[in-house]
């Protein structure tokens, strides 16, 4: 009878142990360690960086480097490695083509602001080349601001032209204010800025080539430009604007 | 042994006799009863509310987010839409605007958004579990729980459950949503929406009747084979059918051809009818290049140019390769009136005459395109392969889009996509290796579907990932929620109708196709501007010349006004009736005394269009001084716009046509009176002189 209880308890403990063990979170085994099969000197960027998307999104085209060796011939095999803070590679390592060149798709996570990514790759001797891009997520405000500047800016304050259509920016004077120029816009306050779109450029005693947009936007609208602005020139913790509405 | 000796002395301490078991039962249930109240003190959300309590008191204002802190499961409860959220018990700050700097889960503030989550609550837009109050099951797929948190991509799905269409903020669903209708997703899968309407294409798939006149059996095979290898960018699909295949199905499309009737009846049938050719010397090439130039003929049709890059508009087909598709004669035929062809063809009928023809059709059938024919090489069709193409176009449902003799369009041929978003995880198949989760089925669905298994028939689109991405979107907002939602928080598309114009008129608009780029009464192309109001928004005069020679209004536009060869009395029929059909109803010619337009308020008006408003940065008025590029030229206003028109336009431009860029400048009626005054009297010709 004792016997049979002990058995009983030694299966039971023995079923109990292999449930809890099969219940422990399992390591995902990481990608295998590649090993460089050269080096190069130096790591430039081909394409990618800048890109502006939405939170938890892929950036729209994947970031393209190249590595090159010490008289600037691109080097093939080289390890080329990918971090950032909060962002996600695929892959997140990978050995340069054979025209020197790594792409990886990259996601943002789901804050708005600014990301860095950084690359880096061995140098011959030791010591690593680092090259660093920033990019963009916008979040919702941040994106409706986005869509009323496709709408309503973007003819006169982006001054490239696609066939689709042609920029108004070279026949003004004074030249409008890009949105990535951080150096003219960021000294600007959030308040002035939303009076200038609204009441137009007089209002603050700027050129009236700046027409009011208060009787065209809606006031929501209009923060919302402004929140667009900030994301591409002051990025991170600057997008979210001092005026903002609670949820 | 020993062991055992002990384990039997142990069995009988605790349950030697009917006492002691009670003991020891007694024991264990106190033991478990102490467990069980104790976990409720070691759980996630009390120790989330500790460190958020931990967090605030490092701050400055620890004072006042200590005193909004309330401890306890919190709940947002919304009973008509079924909403019971404890997301905010551990999400502390969503409301502090002041833990701005906060980037780390659970307490980051939430973004600005347009709805108030007390309204809304978190599980409508984030999805997961909203009664739970464990990060595992709050947030993962749980076996009883199967609607696991939103990737933050597709977040803007879930503004499509109650916005049915498109929305300010939602680019990637609106993309999404256009995508659906573009390429024709609605011809095989019913996608009704919750408010009644469905999606409906908005693709052009050609008629397939008589297709043995317009083009080879070669032809039509290479194309089923792979369609984006004669034109980057077709839409249609790669049925991914083998050479035998692709070749059955060439052989029953010509064998099902019959004659179209396009070709003039009788012995007119004659190639004599046109000039067959207009010679290949380079002066006629340019005519027929200089020709497609000035007939916009890239407003509809993408071409490959000399730099490689395809360019033109998408509403028509690319015609990089026209040359290597079709039948000369077909051709020439289509010119002179593509709707003999295709009645329900969105081309216009240009009154081209025989010379124009045979130039265009000359010039057309040079761009041969890459050599996608070269390697063709087909076995005669016999009696059994065109019987296996049949079966073959029945099996992968060729005739959901196209017309084809002998064979039906099917009915539910694919599934029904009305509830996609919220399709139950056990209800699907996934690939071998793939995440098992909804939105990447979906995503996969559409980058391969085949990879889900042999014999299936969806056929594979060529969508960028970022199309892949947008069109998931949009299917994962057909959730059963959104059909759910109480009435008074959906937000209807605006509705379309199907207004065909009338009478005479309403003959040559329709005959002219104006409506494939024009939309009139909520029906019609979104290229070029609204007509509904047209015939209050112009002069008769400078209509009829319009259309007789459509100038360039906007110096940056490349997609233009074709010109379509009307003759005087034509163009007085659809002048007539646009002036007369399409007024506006709520202008009232009496806001404008037309006496008050005089020289000295033209004086005064010029002043406000210089100085005040700067209206050259955006608008030519001199051809001389001035440069804007983005509303349109203003040289000629005077003859374009009836004076009244340009009053009201200039109040309040939204309330005549919504969505316009122009900013309303919030004028006074004495400037608005001044501008008309001034805007009058710009009556240049398009070349700048002064009349």
């Amino acid at each position: 009878m004792t016997k049979l209880i002990s058995c009983c308890l030694f299966s039971l403990v023995l079923v109990v142990s292999l449930l809890l063990l099969g219940g422990c979170p399992q390591r995902i085994s990481k990608d295998k360690a590649i090993a460089p099969k050269a080096y190069g000197t130096e790591l430039v960027e081909v394409s990618g960086g800048n890109q502006v998307t939405g939170i938890g999104s892929d950036l729209p085209e994947p970031v393209v480097l190249q590595v090159k060796d010490k008289d600037g011939n691109p080097m093939a095999g080289a390890l080329v490695a990918f971090h950032g803070e909060r962002l996600r590679f695929k892959p997140g390592s990978a050995l340069s083509d054979s025209g020197g060149q790594v792409t990886t798709f990259v996601q943002v996570a789901f804050a708005s602001g600014d990301y860095q990514i950084v690359a880096e790759t061995p140098k011959p001797g030791g010591g690593r080349a680092i090259i660093k891009l920033r990019e963009i997520a916008l979040g919702s405000e941040q994106t409706v601001g986005q869509g009323v500047h496709e709408t309503y800016c973007i003819q006169c304050h982006d001054r490239q032209s696609i066939p689709e259509r042609v920029s108004n920016f070279d026949n003004l004077s004074p030249a409008p204010h890009e949105f990535t120029d951080a150096a003219a816009l960021n000294p600007i306050s959030d308040a002035d800025l939303i009076n200038i779109i609204t009441y137009g450029g007089p209002a603050l005693k700027e050129s009236p080539e700046m027409p009011a947009y208060g009787a065209t936007l809606k006031p929501d609208e209009i923060k919302a430009v402004v929140a667009y602005i900030r994301a591409l020139t002051r990025g991170a913790a600057a997008a979210q604007l001092s005026s903002r509405r609670a949820p | 042994m020993n062991l055992l000796n002990h384990l039997r002395r142990l069995g009988s301490f605790f349950l030697g006799d009917p006492a002691r078991r009670f003991a020891s039962a007694s024991a264990v249930l106190t033991l478990s009863l102490a467990i069980v109240l104790s976990s409720e003190f070691v759980n996630d959300w009390h120790s989330y509310q500790r460190q958020f309590l931990k967090l605030v008191r490092t701050r400055p204002d620890a004072a006042a987010l200590e005193r909004r802190f309330e401890r306890g499961i919190h709940q947002i409860w919304i009973p008509e839409q079924g909403i019971v959220d404890r997301c905010t018990t551990c999400h502390l700050g969503l409301k502090e605007v002041a833990l701005a700097d906060v980037r780390e889960q659970p307490f980051r503030p939430h973004p600005t958004i347009p709805h108030s989550l007390t309204e809304f609550g978190c599980v409508t837009c984030h999805r997961g579990q909203g009664a739970a109050t464990t990060v595992e099951e709050a947030h993962a797929s749980t076996k009883a729980w199967e609607q696991p948190l939103l990737p933050a991509k597709y977040l803007e799905s879930s503004c499509g459950q109650c916005h049915l269409g498109p929305l300010e903020g939602t680019p990637k669903l609106n993309l999404g949503r256009r995508l659906l209708a573009r390429y024709g997703c609605a011809r095989c899968h019913s996608i009704p929406q919750p408010d009644g309407t469905a999606v409906v294409p908005a693709d052009d798939p050609p008629p397939l009747r008589h297709i043995a006149e317009k083009t080879s059996r070669e032809w039509l095979f290479a194309w089923v084979k792979n369609p984006q290898a004669y034109a980057a960018t077709s839409t249609m699909p790669n049925l991914q059918l083998n050479d035998q295949q692709a070749s059955d199905v060439a052989s029953f499309l010509m064998a099902q051809s019959t004659p179209s009737g396009s070709a003039p009846a009788g012995d007119a049938l004659e190639p004599t009818l046109l000039p067959v050719t207009i010679d290949a010397s380079s002066s006629g090439k340019e005519e027929g290049a200089s020709l497609y130039g000035s007939s916009f003929c890239a407003t509809c049709h993408a071409a490959q140019n000399a730099a490689g890059n395809v360019v033109g508009g998408d509403l028509g087909p690319e015609l990089t390769g026209i040359g290597g598709k079709v039948d000369a004669e077909w051709l020439r035929l289509w010119l002179k009136n593509p709707q003999a062809y295709d009645p329900r063809t969105r081309m216009p009928h240009y009154r081209f005459d025989d010379r124009q023809i045979a130039l265009l059709s000359s010039y057309l059938l040079s761009k041969k395109g890459e050599g996608l024919l070269a390697n063709v090489h087909l076995p005669t069709a016999d009696a059994a392969s065109v019987a296996r193409g049949k079966n073959l176009v029945v099996e992968y449902g060729c005739a959901a889009c196209h017309q084809i003799n002998g064979v039906n369009a099917p009915q539910t041929f694919a599934p029904d996509l009305s509830r996609i978003g919220s399709k139950a995880l056990a209800q699907i198949v996934f690939a071998p290796q793939m995440e098992k989760t909804l939105p990447d089925y979906i995503s996969q669905k559409i980058r391969d579907p085949r990879s889900f298994g042999h014999g299936l028939k969806m056929p594979k689109y060529n969508f960028t990932n970022t199309q892949i991405e947008a069109l998931t979107t949009a299917l994962l907002a057909q959730t059963g929620r959104a059909w759910n939602e109480p009435k008074n928080l959906v937000r209807l598309a605006p509705r379309r109708s199907d207004y065909h114009p009338g009478g005479e008129g309403g003959r040559l608009i329709e005959d002219l196709r104006c409506q494939s780029c024009h939309a009139i009464n909520g029906s019609g192309g979104g290229m070029a501007p609204d007509l509904t109001t047209e015939g209050s928004a112009v002069q008769r005069a400078w209509l009829e010349e319009f259309m007789r020679n459509p100038g360039t209004l906007r110096p940056a536009l490349i997609r233009r006004m074709p010109k379509f060869n009307l003759t005087p009395g034509e163009i007085k029929t659809v002048a007539d009736y646009m002036i007369s059909a399409y007024q506006s109803p709520g202008f009232d010619p009496h806001t404008l005394d037309p006496h008050a337009l005089t020289g000295d308020a033209a004086v005064r008006g010029k002043d406000l269009f210089y100085l005040k408003y700067a209206c050259q940065s955006c608008h030519i008025a001199d051809y001389n001084k001035d440069k804007g590029y983005v509303g349109p030229s203003l040289t000629a206003v005077g003859h374009r716009r009836p004076a009244v028109w340009i009053y009201n336009w200039l109040k309040n431009p939204q309330a005549v046509r919504p969505g316009t860029m122009m900013p309303n400048m919030r004028l006074s009626d004495n400037e608005a009176r001044d501008l008309t005054a001034f805007l009058m009297t710009l009556t240049a010709r398009e070349n700048g002189a002064a009349q």
